[in-house]
């Protein structure tokens, strides 16, 4: 393309950046209004003064500090789970040689593109059997690990670390689990970084197996917004302010790893 | 003596760490996949030749008897309608804006980082979040969206009743949250294209958007599928948006927007029959296989250029 770009792709980019932006301030617009104003002919089209209050109200409906450490809980320990595992299983594919690693590596991409969400009724069967079903534990134990986690994890180490690095620190006397430790780890940072963060997003923003195993009373924030709206009568002040209070979470960490995600996004496009 | 032996014994220990540390290092994540991803996934087929109740447990083997059941249930040919129609209306649109975007991102912008950092913004809120903003946008009464085409003078649309309707909204949703990061995939691909191919097309007389078309479009083909498969994958299992699109949670009144994912769990765990959702689990699995085959196949075709297994999977697992 030409590269230098004039007005009109700024004009539009500009317009696109507003539609995106667009339905999070009509949340937080609706969001801080009185339902009596919501429910008018003509809907507002600027904040009003009432967001504390819903979000009052959103705290008095639903248990939303507790959904909010549920989130937090089931997020941070599958992030964390994910990165070292799949560090781990990533370091050994791309690193070191053994018998099978071609073949376990093609089953790993293999399952990629499975889609194992289909999975759930077994899935349920089995936290039923071991009694795990209403606890945490039933939405932590399935993701922890992912096998893009792998696959992502031996995409990056393959390049980031020299062999001769390995080699040298062998013949320096250490053993396997130290090298990965003092070798392997440090050069996994960047990639590792943003595994996690995308890990703790895709836990924090799922939906349908929490739904299932948890019951109301033990709610991720997910399933809290949900029943927010599940009476017979939706009361979108009180809807909106909650998927406004939802998203502030996610908002703070995209602010500060913002440029992260934007580069592990285009780095998992082009390292493929 | 004593030190030759000891010798050989680390040398021994030493071996035999090089040769099981790699097995131990992949251990866990092969374990614990298989149990929790690939394991339920088979035993799906299992239940779903058999009579199992969500509270009895399970029944007798019945053979096919529950996928009979599934096709003679007129409501399993509506959800497979609404999945294939919301699909096609989220992934096409999606896809050509995507490129657009991308398009215009590929330039020496001013602030570049930020451009990027804004086109991701719908990504961070969840879909959930995401479908009780949309069921309020287009609410039948009160929403935003038939404010605006009132003020243009159209009709309020029942977007909760028209089965057409009803599909745009879900879809809209999909597009809304999943085109920019698309767009900074194709991005990625985009700044891989060799500048000297533009200058060339430019020698040539080709315009901005010529060159886009000859030049960029066929350069990035490859990530191009890559997008349409994993959409394909994440868009045929949609749940979180149908479900939360009004207070019921089950499709419309009609199942207007009932989605295959939405019927199983509704067979599963309203109707509480376990071993009919999983004949229904196993024929959306089916359907999915055959067509990523489909599009792997055409891909590889297509491509010359080195593969791009992956991109979307970062943050697309469940929706």
């Amino acid at each position: 393309m030409t590269r230098r770009p004039g007005f009109l792709v700024y004009g539009l980019l500009t317009a696109f950046v507003l539609g995106s932006a667009m339905p999070l301030w009509w949340s937080f617009v609706i969001g801080s209004h009185t339902k009596e104003i919501v429910n008018r002919d003509t809907p507002p089209l600027v904040p009003g003064g009432h967001f504390l209050s819903n979000a009052a109200r959103v705290f008095d409906t639903v248990d939303f500090w507790k959904a909010l450490s549920n989130s937090l809980i089931v997020s941070t320990v599958c992030a964390a789970s994910v990165v070292f595992f799949c560090t781990l299983a990533g370091y050994a594919f791309a690193k070191l040689r053994f018998r099978g690693s071609t073949p376990l590596m093609v089953f790993v991409v293999a399952t990629l593109a499975v889609p194992t969400q289909l999975g759930v009724i077994p899935l349920f069967i089995l936290m039923a059997d071991l009694g795990w079903t209403g606890t945490l534990a039933a939405v932590i134990v399935p993701t922890l690990v992912t096998a893009f986690g792998v696959f992502f994890m031996r995409q990056y180490l393959v390049d980031a670390i020299p062999d001769e690095l390995i080699e040298a620190a062998r013949v320096d006397g250490c053993s396997m689990i130290r090298v990965f430790w003092n070798v392997a780890v440090p050069a996994a940072r960047p990639a590792a970084a943003i595994l996690g963060l995308f890990t703790f997003m895709t836990v924090w923003t799922d939906f349908f197996w929490p739904m299932i195993a948890l019951p109301a009373s033990n709610p991720t924030v997910q399933i809290a917004l949900q029943q927010l709206q599940s009476g017979y009568y939706v009361d979108y002040a009180l809807v909106l302010c909650g998927a406004v209070l939802s998203t502030i979470p996610l908002l703070v960490l995209f602010v500060l790893t913002g440029r992260q995600l934007v580069a592990g996004i285009m780095q998992g496009a082009v390292k493929g | 003596m004593p030190s030759t032996t000891q010798l050989t014994w680390r040398q021994r220990l030493s071996r035999w760490d090089v040769r099981v540390s790699p097995y131990l290092y992949v251990a866990p994540f092969f374990v614990l996949f298989l149990l929790v991803g690939m394991f339920p996934l088979l035993y799906t087929g299992w239940v779903s030749v058999h009579d199992w109740s969500l509270l009895g447990g399970k029944g007798d083997f019945v053979g096919v008897d529950n996928y009979t059941k599934v096709f003679g249930d007129q409501y399993f040919w509506v959800a497979l309608r609404n999945t294939v129609s919301i699909f096609l209306l989220s992934s096409v649109p999606q896809v050509l804006l995507a490129l657009v975007v991308a398009g215009l991102l590929d330039n020496e912008l001013r602030g570049k980082v930020l451009w990027r950092m804004s086109v991701l913004v719908p990504f961070v809120v969840a879909p959930a979040a995401v479908a009780l903003i949309f069921g309020n946008l287009f609410g039948d009464k009160y929403g935003l969206v038939n404010a605006v085409l009132g003020v243009v003078g159209i009709d309020p649309v029942r977007w909760h009743v028209d089965t057409l309707a009803s599909h745009v909204a879900i879809a809209s949703m999909v597009n809304w949250r999943w085109t920019g990061y698309n767009a900074l995939i194709l991005l990625a691909s985009m700044q891989a294209v060799p500048r000297d191919l533009y200058e060339s097309a430019a020698l040539d007389g080709a315009g901005r958007v010529r060159q886009f078309l000859s030049v960029t479009i066929p350069m990035i083909r490859p990530t191009l599928i890559f997008v349409v498969i994993t959409s394909t994958i994440g868009g045929l299992q949609i749940f979180t948006e149908p479900r939360l699109f009004d207070n019921v949670g089950l499709g419309g009144s009609d199942r207007q927007w009932q989605t295959v994912t939405l019927y199983l769990w509704e067979l599963g765990w309203r109707i509480r029959d376990l071993g009919t959702a999983s004949a229904v689990a196993w024929l959306l699995f089916g359907f999915i296989t055959a067509f990523a085959l489909l599009n792997l196949v055409l891909g590889r075709r297509l491509s010359h250029l080195h593969g791009h297994a992956h991109g979307r999977g970062l943050g697309r697992r469940r929706r």
